[in-house]
């Protein structure tokens, strides 16, 4: 086939429309000047500022519980039901099921937040539990959502899995329980870790449901993002970002490099 | 795939395990933090021990049901579909419920800010206060009206907008060599897996009058004036394309991957040119990733909240941002929940031809 220059200049001026504003973010965070756009000289200031925002720490600490939380749940949740949904033949609520791990998918996050949080209240009124808004109502909230996502990552290895290893297992006699523990989960385990890291991140995040579903004094870290970055930029925004974007390198760094061990041992 | 029987009848597991014993256990220690709670042993329920006496209580359960399903020989798979099931027809499903529940009440001043369904009238007959008078109210107003055929069309525009930045780019990815794909393919996702927020933000730096694209384009001496784009409609698109535009490779290019490159080279040596082998071959054998990656842009950005709020501007009416406001500043449950509920039979359709498009690629595996 002929090689045009047509697609290759696409991509590359995609990947520059990509990454373009993620570069700036990271070379403004070292900016001397309060002006985010104007380079006025190096300097780590806004990184030092951000150590003395005690509100921003707090909400950091806040978003952290949230998303360890959160993602554990999602872990747990997402794979039970890629568990049922490839493992177990038709049973009634399947089809329900199926629709109910896609639609979090894609469904606007201003409706989940909204009914969730009026669902709490409904809640407290008639049960007494969750008492408030806060921490816990963020975690269910943020579980679910995570869980779709966790669920597709897993469903997808449960399928590309060989499952004469599980056959193999029950024939020599291993119960349901035992064949999960012992071979389907180690087997499926760095597509969970990937999931988890999904979740996690989806978790740290999360604005718009986190807003409609917390409550005072467990504000997230975007949250309070969110209310600086309305009023304008601010340099401390930037260095807080460049953090992030250094830890999820590191992340993904990780679990790049636990899906690559796990393709080369299933060869 | 058939199950082959077992060769030898196994020995039973379950008469050396000792989970029988930790399931007694547990229950009993569920029971004994019951019992103090309905004693009133313990202090009212608040934050740490509400959370507490609901894990007993979905903790008891569970295990009561795996003891009785036990003793009495019932299947016990459903021990496993509950619980994701049970899950999201109560995190997932019910809110749905909820919702639309209160879009029929009337907003009031009190706890819960919204009127009850029905009430007993003096004479104790029982009246009923539902009504759509808050979706008749939404339908007749011209401001959600026009916020709702003005987030279709930012939707709208953003899809296609995305659709041609994409399609090429997944294109070249899926065609070329395999060390080169891999790494296209993880460059795409990486910004997946930053801040959505923050991505956004880094926008308004490069937008804003001093920003990055209008000091580059005046020291290039192509503009005389800094160019007005933050707070425009211009913005938004950028924004969505931005943040969405990773949702629309990803199912292009798992389409255009399995194609077939035979096809291709078959319309070519029959004669057609490059054009009309994309139009006839290419473009219909990928549609089902068009209309994947469509849907997964313009689903979620006809609700989108943040890029509005932070790209756009005061006239750039979107109903994510409309409901936001009537919820947050005007404090009206019941109107919020109706504009929710009218949203959502807005994106039932998109959701359901997504479904049914992944179904089908499913099914040929």
């Amino acid at each position: 086939m002929k090689r045009g220059w047509f697609l290759p200049i696409v991509t590359v001026l995609g990947f520059a429309f990509l990454y373009a504003p993620i570069v700036s973010l990271v070379v403004f965070s070292f900016n001397e000047s309060r002006l985010v756009t104007v380079w006025g000289g190096f300097s780590t200031q806004w990184y030092g500022a951000l150590l003395d925002d005690g509100q921003m720490l707090a909400a950091a600490w806040v978003s952290l519980k949230v998303g360890t939380i959160s993602a554990t749940l999602a872990t747990v949740l997402g794979t039970l039901a890629a568990f049922v949904l490839t493992r177990f033949e038709v049973f009634r609520g399947k089809l329900l099921l199926t629709g109910m791990i896609t639609a979090p998918l894609v469904m606007p996050e201003v409706i989940t937040g909204l009914s969730l949080l009026l669902l709490f209240v409904a809640m407290e009124m008639v049960l007494g539990w969750p008492a408030g808004r806060g921490l816990t109502t963020v975690v269910i909230a943020h579980a679910t959502f995570c869980a779709a996502y966790v669920a597709v990552i897993a469903q997808s290895r449960l399928r590309d899995m060989d499952e004469s290893l599980e056959e193999a297992a029950r024939d020599l006699g291993a119960g349901p329980v035992r064949v999960f523990f012992d071979i389907t989960l180690p087997v499926i385990a760095p597509a969970l870790v990937s999931g988890w890291l999904l979740a996690f991140t989806l978790s740290l995040d999360d604005l718009v449901v986190a807003s409609f579903v917390s409550g005072p004094g467990a504000s997230t870290l975007p949250m309070v993002i969110f209310s600086k970055v309305r009023l304008g930029v601010s340099p401390d925004v930037n260095a807080l970002a460049t953090i992030i974007i250094g830890i999820v390198a590191v992340a993904v760094t990780i679990a790049g490099f636990l899906l690559r061990r796990q393709a080369r041992a299933a060869r | 795939m058939s199950r082959s029987a077992p060769i030898e009848p196994p020995p039973v597991a379950a008469a050396t395990s000792a989970w029988p014993l930790v399931r007694r256990v547990a229950l009993g220690l569920c029971a004994v933090f019951w019992g103090a709670w309905a004693l009133g042993l313990l202090p009212g329920i608040d934050g740490v021990r509400g959370n507490l006496v609901a894990l007993t209580v979905v903790l008891g359960g569970f295990l009561l049901a795996d003891e009785v399903t036990q003793d009495l020989a019932l299947p016990r798979r459903w021990l496993v579909i509950a619980v994701p099931l049970v899950w999201f027809v109560l995190f997932f499903l019910i809110p749905f419920v909820v919702l639309g529940r209160i879009s029929l009440s009337e907003t009031i001043i009190a706890r819960p800010p919204y009127t009850p369904l029905w009430d007993r009238a003096p004479d104790g007959s029982l009246e009923i206060l539902a009504g759509f008078q808050n979706y008749s109210w939404i339908l007749g107003d011209a401001l959600y009206r026009n916020a709702y055929l003005s987030s279709i069309k930012i939707a709208a525009i953003s899809t296609v907008l995305a659709l041609l930045v994409g399609y090429p780019i997944a294109y070249y990815i899926a065609r070329s060599p395999e060390p080169r794909r891999s790494v296209l393919l993880l460059l795409v996702i990486l910004p997946f897996w930053t801040s959505f927020l923050l991505r956004v933000y880094a926008w308004i730096g490069f937008l804003r009058g001093n920003g990055v694209i209008n000091n580059v384009l005046l020291s290039l001496g192509l503009i005389d004036e800094p160019l007005v784009m933050m707070q425009t409609d211009f913005a938004v698109y950028v924004g969505i394309v931005y943040a969405y535009l990773p949702f629309m490779i990803l199912p292009l290019y798992a389409t255009l991957v399995k194609l077939d490159d035979a096809l291709l080279e078959a319309a070519s040596d029959l004669g057609a040119s490059p054009a009309v082998t994309f139009f006839t071959v290419t473009l219909p054998l990928s549609f089902p990733g068009v209309v994947a990656g469509s849907m997964l842009v313009f689903i979620p950005a006809i609700g989108e909240y943040v890029i509005p709020a932070l790209l756009g501007g005061p006239d750039t009416l979107m109903i994510g941002r409309v409901m936001w406001d009537e919820f947050f500043s005007s404090r009206d449950w019941p109107v919020a929940s109706a504009v929710a509920i009218v949203m959502l039979i807005l994106v039932v359709i998109p959701i359901m031809w997504l479904q049914s498009v992944q179904n089908r690629q499913e099914e040929q595996g």
